[in-house]
Parts: C-alpha cells; structure tokens; sequence
C-alpha cells in the first residue's frame, strides 16, 4: 500500500493536566505521534498511563478540569488547537470518528438504532429523515449487521454486545471520517466476538482508507492488527516502532517487561512480574518514570530526562535491550497433582436454572437454563480451570460449588459429604472448606470497614478462636500475600486493584479452606499486575495445599494457572482435560474456534480465517436441543441433535465428531 | 512494595467527611443559620423577656422602634420580636421531632420490607401506597380538628403522614444493597441475613438515612406552617411562625409589614438551612467513596 508521506494526524508534545480537588494530574507528557492516511497506528499501555487521554484529547472530549495545557495536534497540517469553535465542531464531528469501550453505555437506551446511526448525519450535514434511514441501512449492511432493514428500527437493548458495537461504529462510520479511534472497541467483548470486529475495523480501513488509532491494553489485539505500535508508560510514550520490529526485538526495559509478563511467556513455569506500581502523576517526577520499577536502572535513569530517540524505532530508554527476546510458548506445567490424590470435589449432573422474569401474571414456564448436567472432579491441590465465554454458565457453577445458591438438581460433594443434603449446621461448616474469590475485590468488600475488619469477618462468622487468635491470624494473612500492616487501618477504596486482590485471596484464606473458588480473579488487573497475583496463588496453592476453581474468559491465563480444564458452551461442559492437551490438541469444535479467536502477541502468525465461528451464542431460555454447539458448528449434521455424551479418559469430549482423537495416556 | 499511600496519614472516615462538608460553603452557611435561628429562638428570651402570656390592648399594633419593641406588637398587644422567639421554639421543636420521628418510623419499615422482599414487601409497600394516596393536606386538616393541636400532637400528626417517603428510599437501598457482592462475599463465609443487615445493609444505608432526615426536618417545619396557616396550628398564646404569617397576613392591607415579613423569612431561612446542611451531607456521603 502507498504511504503518503504527509501524516493525516500528528501530535508535537501534547501535554494535557486534569485538575483535581488538590493540584494537578499530568495526565500526558510532551506526547509525540504520528498516523498517516490508511494506517492503523496502536497505542499500548496499561491502565493509568495516557493513552485513553491522548485520544480524548485529540477529540475534545477530556473529563471534567481536563485541559491540554501545551503542544499541538495536527490534524491535516492544521492544529486543531487553533481552529474556531464552529470549525473545531466540523472536523472532530465529520472528520473523526469514535468508538468506545462499552457499546451499551455509548448507545442512547431510548433512541432507535436508525436514528442514532443517522443522528451525526442530520446534526452535521442536515439530511432530511428518509435519507438519513436510507443512509443508516446502508452502513448498517456494510459493518456486516443481519438485516439491517429490520434492526434500524429496534433499541440497543434488542442486540447483543457484538452487534452493539457494531451499530457504535456504524455510528462512527456514517460521515466517511478520515481517521478512526476506536478506545478499546473490544475490551467488553467476548474473544470469538473480539475476533469479529477486529476483522471488521481492518477491512473498513481499506475500504474506506481511513487512518485508525486503536487503543488498547492487550497486546495480543496490537500484534495483529496495527502497522505500528506507540507504547506508553506514565503519560509519554515510552517506545514506538513497527509492529513487526517492536514484537522481534522491543528495546524499552518496559515494552520487554510488558512482554515478559504476559502468560504466554511463562518460562520455567512462573512469570515474570514488574514489582511495584505506576507512579503518581499528581507529583512532580524526574528522569525515567519507569525507572523505580526498573531492574536495569541507574542513577543517570533516575535524573535526567529521558527523551525518544531514533527514527523508525523510537524509544526513550538509556538502557536498552540488546539481546533478542523470545516469546516462548509457556512450557507444559508439571502436573502437582498426584493421580492417585483424593478429590476434594465431586459434581455430579449440576443444573441449575432460573425463571426469567416470571414476575407478575406472565408467569408462563420460561426457564434460563444457566447450567445443564455439568460433573466433574477436582483432586486435592489440584487446579481445575474453567473457560467459556460470557452467558456460558461459568460463574454460575462457581457460586454453586461454592454454596452462594442451591442447585436445582445435581450433587455437590465437599470433602465426601454432600453439600445439597446437608442440614444447617453442616452447610454453615461446609464454608470453612470451600471459599470463593472475587473479579472486581472492591465491590465484594464493604467500603465501610477497615481491612481488620475485612479479613476478621470470615472468622467471626465461623467463631474461629478469640480476639487475639483472630489478630494473628489477619496478620499471617498479609504477611502471606505480602502486604504491609498498616494495611489494617485503611478502607478499601485507599488500594490498587492489585492490592484489592491480595487482600481478597487473603479474605478466602482466613478460613484455612481446601478450596478456592476464583471467579475472574485477574480479569480487571493490568499485565504486570496480573502477573503478580497469579504468581502469588500458585505460590500459596504450593505453599498450603490449596485446590483451586479457577473461572476465567482468559485462555491463557487459564492454561498458565490450571493443571485440567474444562470448556463449557450453553451451561454444559463440551470439554475437559490435563491443560496442555486442551489447549494444544483440542478434541471440541467450538474449543478449537475459541482457540483461534485469541489474539497472540505474535505478529508473525496469521490466525485461519476460516475456523472462526460466526453467529451469536443462543438464547439460554430456547436452549438446542441435542449438542448446543451445532447451530455455530462448521462440522454440524444431523446426528447432532442428539446429545453427545462427555466420553473418553483423562481428555473427555461431549462431541459426535471430536478434532482428533485421544492422545494416549500420559502424553 | 512502595506505594503512595503509605506516605498520608491515616485519615478517619468522619475526619475525612467532616473535611469535604467544610469545603461546602453552603453547607456551612446552613449550619451557622441553624445555630443563629436557634439561638435566637431558645437563648434570646434569656436576654429579651417580654409577656407572652396576656394579651394588652393598649400596645395593640404599635410601629417597630416605640416605646422598647424593636419590632413593635401584634393585634393583641404581643410585642413581636418577643413572639418571633416564642414562635420559633414551636416551630424548631416540632420540625426537628416530626422530621426525626418519620426517619425512625420509616427507616426500620422500609428496611424491614427491603430485606424481608416477597409477600411481606408487598403487604408493607401496598399500605405506604395506599396512605400515600391520601393527599397530605387533606389527612392534617381531618386529624388537626379531632384532636386539639398541641406541641406533641403536632409532632405525632406530622410525623404519622411524612414517615411514608423516607420508608420507600430506604426500601429501594435495601433492595440494591442486599445484591451487593459484599453481602454475597459474607454468605460465602456462612453469614446469615441478620449479620448481613447489621453489618453491611445498615451501615451503608445510613448515609441515605441522614441526608434524607435533614430534609424531612425541612419539611416538618413546612408543615407545621402550613397546619398553623391554615388556623390549625397551637391554639394561642403559644405561637408558631406558620401561625404568625397567617395572622400577619389578614393585615397585609393596613400596612402592618412587621407582622408579616419576620416570620415569613424565618420559615424561608430555617427551611433553607436545613436543605443546605442535607446537600452538604450528600456530598460527604458521596464523594469519599468515590475519592479512590
């Protein structure tokens, strides 16, 4: 493709502050960038470190006392920061276009799709109403919408997240803009979705030879998909190079720590991890900002400031890496539980299903069917990981297992007693054995009581020893997820996420369980920080025997954490077995499709287009019948509607005509 | 590992909300004319005695500035600034007793229909609806002239009618606290409902509670205006500004100002204050949380 050399959107040290109840964030420091017409350039960084605001910025859209405080942005040779309001309005309204995170928060509930497509065409460009749902159908079929004549006149809510997003950048796309940002346009996604829309935005950039900005944390989503990549750390811009060039040989000690940490790369079984945080930008900061978390820093790092240096392949790093890095794929974990070992959980044919919104006099027999027949083991000191997208009934198993809800049907067998049949006071001391860890630790932590009073709780409630016993053993705790004890004084929301992390995984071992139920416990946890907590229970499970459930959407963290895992589809268990055969030898369809829909921070691998699965995840009321999969399945045939049983040894698949066979045994 | 917190003191929750209160202004501006209203009713009859009992037909409508009543007498003979104290004790009394008295009442009923949900949420909820359904007016004006009106009567009135809203706020925080991933965190342990609402609903539910009192407060005193205009307030010589304004109010054409203007702006100043200090509590209960 030709370049022209002329870029289409350039930022010159563009710094921005965001003025807080008490002085200043620099949100953004003399950032530099540059996208050319028919790019798509990647700015990566993790949360905190600028890169959402250097594109609200470029589109005036900073929160409330955001204010770009110095630099320029030029936008076709013009600086935006010039220009009228009246024009400002024009360029950034027909010109640019946007697409955010969450595609049910950026669609108005109460508007029609038609007309919110429409909406920038009747505000900028005054088209008349029956033009403007022409127009709106018209983009609507090329961002790949199902009948698009039919879904303009429906309301956000009628669609999936997958089509939300694509009626959001249908939105962006209306005016023909020049340039596309799209703020982590996958982020709320599901990865087989992800894997659609990406697809979606790269073929929309040659059609409409467009520049792209795409931003996002994930590195997988760059490798793929940008040209070139802008790393930031700390409100600069740390690194930029070619995609290609920045994934073979990152030369920013942060770009190659990002790297390191990421599962992927597990070498020996243990990641790496950047200890420390990202600084506080409300304080006044010399030399490299990544300098304190740095293993290579030295005091020049410390002092003087360290500016991008080098044409094609920028980076602002005195001490750069020299030596090449390899992304290794994670070598296969040693297996830490015995065959032989007891299991400490048993599930037996789980259901559980729900009345959907049977409230009122329209209480006909509409039922979810969150889980349907799932059984499986977990064997002591074991960890059993679960994957599948979101709606597929993986934390609703995770509140069962954990006694939150009752079954509808199915057995659940702690420890050799059977949780369901249990009476009160045997249920009540079945928590001591299982306990369950949180996604998101700040909302399952009352912000109204001090972390003693946190961690004390799950012994309270289980009258575990006196006072005293009680405040030795908080103490133990933090010692174990390496927290300090002034801890104890502060409230939730005074902590990182990482931190709010820790204290969780403390909070569920305060009981001593055997079994830890994880529900996402790292899905809103930066890399580097991921990298930490996941370091830090294999730690404690090697350490005190723990078995753990670990619940995620993340294949590769799962294959990094788990010894077996168990892909669920529609509330049923498609497949499971040892993690490594799951993960490199799929037996399930929808397994494989799965797999291929990851993003790899692998520029170089191309994924197989035709593999992708295509089509929404059915409803959960009107459920299949036979194998859930097929209606999504290339292989599907009639035998199909017939349910597979899960069959095989150690590597079990529900499937009528499974990948590949077996491995055999102890492969 | 080293992080920015370490570096600030350990502040307390209430130091830290008394600090965002006090950056309030209006709030404050609440406070300090609560404090000037009040002292003025309760303290200023220390310092400025007067009859307040017998009435005295010789200084009947006498001009502000004569003969020692800076705000000069009403029909009767009462000297004015006298009565605006004696009024203002009624009316402070009655506002913050009603206003406490609702927020009890309906705290517990609406916590009790939030957390028990189901058929008894129903029941509960069903009766608030059907008393809410009674305009307010009419229901003071019905029991004002069964029972004679006095100072705890007025507070029984007042408070019987306005305990209906704070009763639904509560019930709609329950309802969303108890789905919280705490209380799911705390059943997790093997906690029962009972710590649930002592421990996490109540506490986290308190801010609501508080911030909706001072506006009840606000309210109570309307009301007792409101039932004392209308010639259904304390039967005289007690007095109450709502009264006041209504007696002033039959002078407005004789030039009588003084009768009028003073209790009119006491009611708007009390009622302003009380508001103030509610949305000065808002943000403190708001704001610390989302200061991560």
């Amino acid at each position: 493709m030709e370049v022209p050399t002329q870029p289409l959107l350039r930022l010159r040290d563009l710094s921005t502050d965001i003025a807080l109840r008490r002085g200043a964030v620099q949100a953004l420091d003399h950032v530099n960038l540059e996208v050319r017409q028919g790019e798509t350039l990647g700015i990566v960084g993790e949360s905190g470190s600028g890169k959402t605001m250097t594109v609200l910025s470029i589109m005036g859209l900073l929160p409330t006392g955001g204010r770009v405080v110095g630099g320029e942005i030029l936008f076709d040779g013009r600086d935006l920061r010039g220009l009228e309001a009246q024009e400002l309005r024009r360029v950034r309204g027909v010109e640019m276009g946007m697409v955010f995170q969450d595609p049910l928060t950026s669609l108005n509930p109460t508007m029609r799709i038609g007309a919110q497509v429409a909406e920038p065409l009747r505000v900028h460009q005054g088209v008349g109403k029956a033009e403007a749902r022409e127009r709106a159908i018209e983009i609507l079929r090329r961002v790949g919408m199902p009948r698009p004549d039919k879904i303009v006149d429906d309301y956000p809510h009628q669609l999936s997240g997958g089509m939300r997003q694509r009626v959001v950048i249908a939105m962006a796309l209306i005016r023909s803009p020049r340039l596309l940002i799209a703020d982590e346009p996958t982020t709320a996604l599901d990865v087989t979705t992800q894997r659609q829309i990406l697809e979606l935005i790269d073929d929309l950039r040659e059609e409409f030879k467009m520049a792209v900005i795409l931003v996002t944390h994930d590195l997988g989503v760059i490798a793929g998909r940008a040209d070139r990549v802008a790393v930031m750390y700390a409100g600069r811009v740390v690194e930029t190079a070619t995609t290609a060039e920045l994934f073979r040989a990152p030369r920013h000690r942060y770009t190659e720590a990002l790297m390191r940490a990421l599962p992927e790369s597990a070498e020996s079984g243990r990641l790496y991890s950047i200890p420390g945080l990202p600084p506080d930008l409300s304080r006044p900061l010399t030399g490299c900002r990544f300098a304190p978390r740095c293993g290579f820093a030295t005091d020049e790092c410390r002092t003087t400031d360290v500016t991008l240096t080098g044409d094609a392949h920028a980076f602002a790093c005195l001490h750069p890496v020299t030596d090449r890095a390899t992304i290794a794929p994670s070598a296969a974990r040693e297996p830490s539980a015995s065959g032989a070992a007891k299991p400490i959980l048993t599930v037996r044919d789980l259901v559980k299903e729900y009345d959907a919104g049977g409230a009122g006099l329209r209480r006909t027999a509409a039922r979810v069917s969150a889980v349907a027949g799932v059984s499986f083991e977990v064997k002591a000191g074991e960890t059993l990981g679960i994957v599948g997208e979101s709606g597929c009934g993986k934390s609703t198993v995770g509140r069962l297992v954990a006694g939150l809800e009752p079954p509808t049907s199915g057995e659940i067998v702690v420890d050799g007693a059977d949780v369901t049949t249990l009476d009160r006071a045997a249920r009540h001391r079945m928590h001591r054995q299982v306990q369950l860890m949180f996604q998101d630790s700040y909302a399952a932590m009352n912000p109204r009581m001090r972390i003693d009073s946190i961690l004390t709780e799950p012994l309270e409630i289980q009258r575990v020893g006196d006072s005293g016993a009680r405040r030795a053993r908080v103490s133990e705790l933090l010692d174990q997820v390496g927290l300090p004890r002034r801890a104890l004084e502060r409230y939730p929301h005074e902590f990182s996420g990482g931190q709010l992390q820790r204290i969780g995984l403390a909070r569920s071992l305060a009981l001593r369980p055997r079994l830890i139920v994880a529900d996402e416990p790292v899905s809103a946890l930066d890399v580097s920080v991921q990298a930490q907590v996941l370091n830090l229970m294999r730690d404690l499970q090697r350490d005190l025997g723990l078995s753990y459930v670990f619940i995620s959407h993340d294949l590769s963290v799962v294959d990094y954490m788990a010894d077996r895992i168990g892909v669920m589809y529609l509330g049923k268990l498609v497949e499971v077995g040892p993690a490594h055969q799951v993960v490199r030898a799929a037996r399930h369809p929808y397994t494989q499709a799965l797999l291929d829909a990851v993003p790899t921070p692998d520029p170089g691998r191309t994924a197989d287009a035709g593999s992708a699965i295509r089509g929404e995840l059915p409803s959960a009321v009107n459920p299949p019948t036979g194998c859930r999969f097929r209606t999504r399945c290339p292989l599907a045939q009639d035998v199909c509607a017939t349910e597979p049983p899960l069959a095989g040894g150690t590597h079990q698949v529900a499937c009528h005509f499974p990948l590949r066979q077996e491995a055999a045994a102890g492969a | 590992m080293t992080t920015q917190e370490e570096a600030e003191p350990v502040r307390g929750m209430w130091r830290q909300g008394l600090e965002v209160f006090s950056e309030n202004r209006l709030a404050l501006a609440g406070v300090g004319l609560f404090v000037l209203l009040a002292g003025f009713s309760f303290l200023g009859p220390l310092f400025y005695q007067t009859d307040q009992v017998h009435t005295d037909l010789t200084k009947v409508f006498l001009t502000p500035g004569t003969d020692g009543h800076p705000l000069g007498a009403d029909g009767v003979g009462y000297d004015q600034l006298g009565r605006m104290m004696l009024g203002g004790q009624t009316s402070i009394v009655v506002g913050l007793a009603a206003g406490l008295l609702a927020t009890v009442v309906g705290t517990v009923w609406g916590a009790i229909a939030g957390f028990a949900g189901g058929w008894v949420d129903a029941v509960m909820m069903r009766v608030v609806d059907a008393m809410m359904s009674i305009p307010a007016l009419f229901l003071f004006m019905l029991m004002a002239s069964i029972v004679t009106p006095t100072v705890p009567m007025l507070i029984v009135i007042i408070g019987a009618f306005a305990w209906l809203g704070p009763a639904r706020l509560v019930r709609g925080e329950a309802l969303s606290l108890r789905t919280r991933e705490y209380v799911m965190a705390m059943r997790g342990m093997g906690g029962t409902g009972g710590r649930a609402v002592r421990r996490h609903i109540i506490p986290n539910a308190i801010g609501t509670v508080i911030v909706n009192a001072t506006f009840q407060v606000a309210d109570a005193i309307l009301y007792v205006a409101y039932l004392s205009f209308l010639g259904l307030g304390v039967p005289p010589p007690a007095a109450n500004w709502g009264g006041m304004l209504s007696d002033g109010l039959s002078d407005t054409f004789s030039g009588h100002w003084w009768l009028l203007y003073p209790p009119g702006i006491a009611i708007i100043l009390i009622v302003l204050a009380f508001n103030f200090i509610g949305d000065g509590l808002r943000d403190v209960f708001e704001v610390r949380l989302r200061r991560r």
